[in-house]
C-alpha cells in the first residue's frame, strides 16, 4: 500500500490549496457581506427576464 | 457593476456568450436520451439475456461502460458546463472569456464523447470504472477540460462585480478537482493507440481507482451539482437562498470531507483495515454538510410553498433535494463496514446510485435546463406548462419504480447469500437467487422506461419552445417592457 504515501500527501496539497483561497477570500472581503450577494443574483435575473417565465 | 452596458441592449444575449451556453444546453438533452436509451437497453439484457447473444458489441460487458459514461460525462457533465458558463457570466455580470476557447471547449468535449462511444462498445476499455476511455482519449480529455478550466477562471477574475456568488465556488472547486483526479487516475503505460496498461497494480490500483471513483461522484456528481441548486433553485422560487452564511460553510466543509471517504468502497478487501475505517469515519461525517447543504435548499422554499401548486419546475426542484437528503444519509449508511457486509456486491448499490443519478442529477438537470431554455433563447416562457408537469411525473414515477425495486432486490440478495442452515452450509444456490431477483429486474427495466419517455416530452417541450414565434421585446433600465 505505498500508493497511500502518493494519495495522502497528494490530497494535503488539495486541502493546503484550499485553505489558501480560503484565506484568500477571507482577505478579500469575500465573506463581510453575507446578505446582499444572495439577492443580487435574483434581482438580475428580474431585471432582464420576461415575467411569464415563472408560472405564477 | 456595469450597470448601462448591460441594460442599453434589448437582450442580453448580446453581451453575454449564450451560443456555447444554447448548445451545451441542447446537447445535454440530446446526450440525457441517448445515456438513458443504452441503460434501458442493458435493463432489458438482465431481464431477456438473449438479447444481443453473440454480437460482441452489443454485450452487456461492453455496454454498461458506455451507459455510464454517457449518462455522468456526456449528460451531467455537459449539463453541468452548460449551467455553469450561464452562472459565471451571469453572476460575474461579465462575458464569458475567450469565444473560440469557448468554442473549442464544447466540440472537443463533443468529440471525446463520441470517441468514447464508438471505441467502448468496440472492446477498448481500461476496464477501470469510470475511467474506461483509452489513454489517447483521456489525454485529449485533458486538453478540452483545462481549456474549460481556463474559460471559467478568466471570467472569474475578469468579473464586474467583487463578490465570487457561492455557486461559483462549487464550480470552480468541480473544474479543479476533476482535473486532479483524472491525470491521476488514467497514468498508464501507452502500448498503442487504443491500449495501454495503468502505472498501479492490485490493491495500490483498487485504491486510486476509488480516490478517483469516489471523488468523481464527489465532486462532479455532488459539489458541482450544488453550485447548480445555488443559483437555479432561488431563481425558480424568486427568493434568495435560505441562509447565504450556511452555503459558504456547507462549502467548505464538503470539499474538506469528502477528498478522504473513498476508501469505503473497498471494504473488506486487500485494503489496510485502518484505510478502510478511516473511510467510514470520514463517510459518516459527510452527512453533516450534506444536510446542512439540503436543509439549505429546503428552506428556501419557505414562504413560496404555494408555488408548488402552478410550478412543475419547482417540483422537480423539491424532489431533487428530497433524494439529494435520502441519498447522502443512505450513501454514509452503507458506508458502514457492518452495513456493507450485507449491501457490497447487491442491488442496493444500483439503488442508492440511482437514486442519485436520476432523483439528483437528473431531476436538477432538468429543472435547470426548464429555467434556462426560455432564458438563453429569449422566449417569455416554455412552449407548454402542463408537458413540464407530465414529464416531472413520469420522471418521479420511473425514479421510485427503479430504486424501489433495486432496494427490494439488494437486500434480497444480501440476506439470502448470506443464510445459512444449522449444518453450516448455505442455504441458497447462487441460481436461486437470480430467480428470485428476475422479477425485480423487470420491475427495474419497466422503471427507466417510464423516466426514458418523460425525456421525449422535454425534447419536444424544448423544440417548440426554441421555434416559438414571438414579437422581440426591449427592456428599459428599470426593467420596464418598452
Amino acid at each position: 500500500m505505498n500508493i497511500i504515501y502518493v494519495l495522502i500527501p497528494l490530497s494535503l496539497l488539495v486541502v493546503f490549496v484550499a485553505i489558501v483561497f480560503f484565506f484568500w477570500a477571507v482577505n478579500n472581503d469575500q465573506y463581510d457581506d453575507f446578505d446582499s450577494p444572495s439577492k443580487h443574483i435574483i434581482l438580475d435575473d428580474k431585471k432582464k427576464v420576461k415575467k411569464d417565465v415563472f408560472h405564477v | 457593476m456595469n450597470e448601462n452596458k448591460v441594460s442599453k441592449t434589448a437582450f442580453d444575449g448580446d453581451i453575454y456568450n449564450y451560443k456555447v451556453v444554447k448548445q451545451l444546453t441542447l446537447m445535454t438533452i440530446v446526450w440525457g436520451i441517448i445515456g438513458m436509451t443504452v441503460g434501458v437497453l442493458i435493463a432489458a439484457e438482465l431481464v431477456w439475456p438473449e438479447i444481443g447473444e453473440g454480437i460482441p458489441w452489443l454485450s452487456f460487458g461492453r455496454l454498461r461502460p458506455l451507459h455510464t459514461n454517457l449518462v455522468i460525462f456526456a449528460f451531467a457533465g455537459t449539463g453541468l458546463m452548460a449551467t455553469s458558463f450561464y452562472v459565471v457570466q451571469r453572476t460575474c455580470q461579465v462575458r464569458l472569456a475567450f469565444d473560440k476557447l469557448a468554442a473549442f471547449v464544447f466540440w472537443g468535449w463533443q468529440v471525446v464523447i463520441v470517441l468514447v462511444g464508438i471505441t467502448l462498445p468496440m472492446g477498448f476499455t481500461t476496464t477501470k470504472e469510470y475511467a474506461e476511455m483509452e489513454w489517447s482519449i483521456a489525454l485529449f480529455l485533458a486538453v478540452v477540460w483545462l481549456s474549460y478550466a481556463i474559460v471559467y477562471f478568466v471570467t472569474i477574475a475578469r468579473r464586474k462585480v467583487s463578490h465570487i456568488y457561492v455557486a461559483n465556488w462549487f464550480y470552480g472547486s468541480f473544474i479543479i478537482t476533476i482535473t486532479l483526479l483524472h491525470v491521476v487516475n488514467h497514468l498508464a503505460l501507452p502500448v498503442s493507440l487504443f491500449k495501454s496498461y495503468p502505472i498501479y497494480s492490485g490493491a495500490v490500483d483498487a485504491m486510486v481507482q476509488w480516490w478517483y471513483g469516489h471523488n468523481a461522484v464527489g465532486f462532479l456528481l455532488t459539489a458541482g451539482f450544488l453550485g447548480m441548486m445555488y443559483y437555479f433553485i432561488p431563481i425558480q422560487v424568486q427568493k434568495p437562498v435560505y441562509s447565504y452564511r450556511l452555503s459558504i460553510v456547507h462549502f467548505w466543509s464538503l470539499i474538506g470531507i469528502y477528498m478522504w471517504a473513498g476508501a469505503h468502497h473497498l471494504h473488506y478487501s486487500a485494503l489496510p483495515d485502518w484505510t478502510q475505517t478511516l473511510g467510514m469515519v470520514f463517510s459518516l461525517m459527510l452527512i453533516a454538510p450534506s444536510w446542512g447543504g439540503m436543509i439549505n435548499g429546503m428552506m428556501t422554499f419557505s414562504g413560496a410553498w404555494y408555488k408548488l401548486k402552478t410550478d412543475p419546475i419547482l417540483r422537480f426542484y423539491l424532489v431533487c433535494l428530497t433524494f439529494y437528503g435520502m441519498a447522502t444519509f443512505e450513501g454514509s449508511f452503507m458506508a458502514i463496514k457492518t452495513v456493507n457486509s450485507l449491501s457490497h456486491n447487491t442491488d442496493w448499490t444500483i439503488a442508492h446510485v440511482h437514486s442519485g443519478a436520476l432523483g439528483w442529477v437528473a431531476m436538477i438537470t432538468i429543472g435547470s435546463i426548464y429555467v434556462l431554455i426560455p432564458r438563453i433563447f429569449n422566449k417569455r416562457s416554455m412552449y407548454s406548462i402542463s408537458l413540464i408537469n407530465v414529464h416531472f411525473w413520469l420522471a418521479t414515477t420511473g425514479t421510485l419504480v427503479y430504486t424501489i425495486s433495486m432496494w427490494i432486490s439488494g437486500i434480497m440478495q444480501g440476506l439470502m447469500w448470506r443464510a445459512i442452515d444449522e449444518d453450516g452450509t448455505l442455504t441458497y444456490a447462487f441460481i436461486e437467487v437470480v430467480m428470485a431477483t428476475h422479477p425485480f429486474y423487470l420491475l427495474r427495466f419497466i422503471g427507466g422506461v417510464i423516466f426514458l419517455f418523460g425525456m421525449f416530452f422535454m425534447l419536444y417541450n424544448v423544440w417548440m419552445t426554441v421555434n416559438k414565434k414571438e414579437y422581440s421585446f426591449s427592456f428599459s433600465k428599470e426593467g420596464a417592457v418598452t
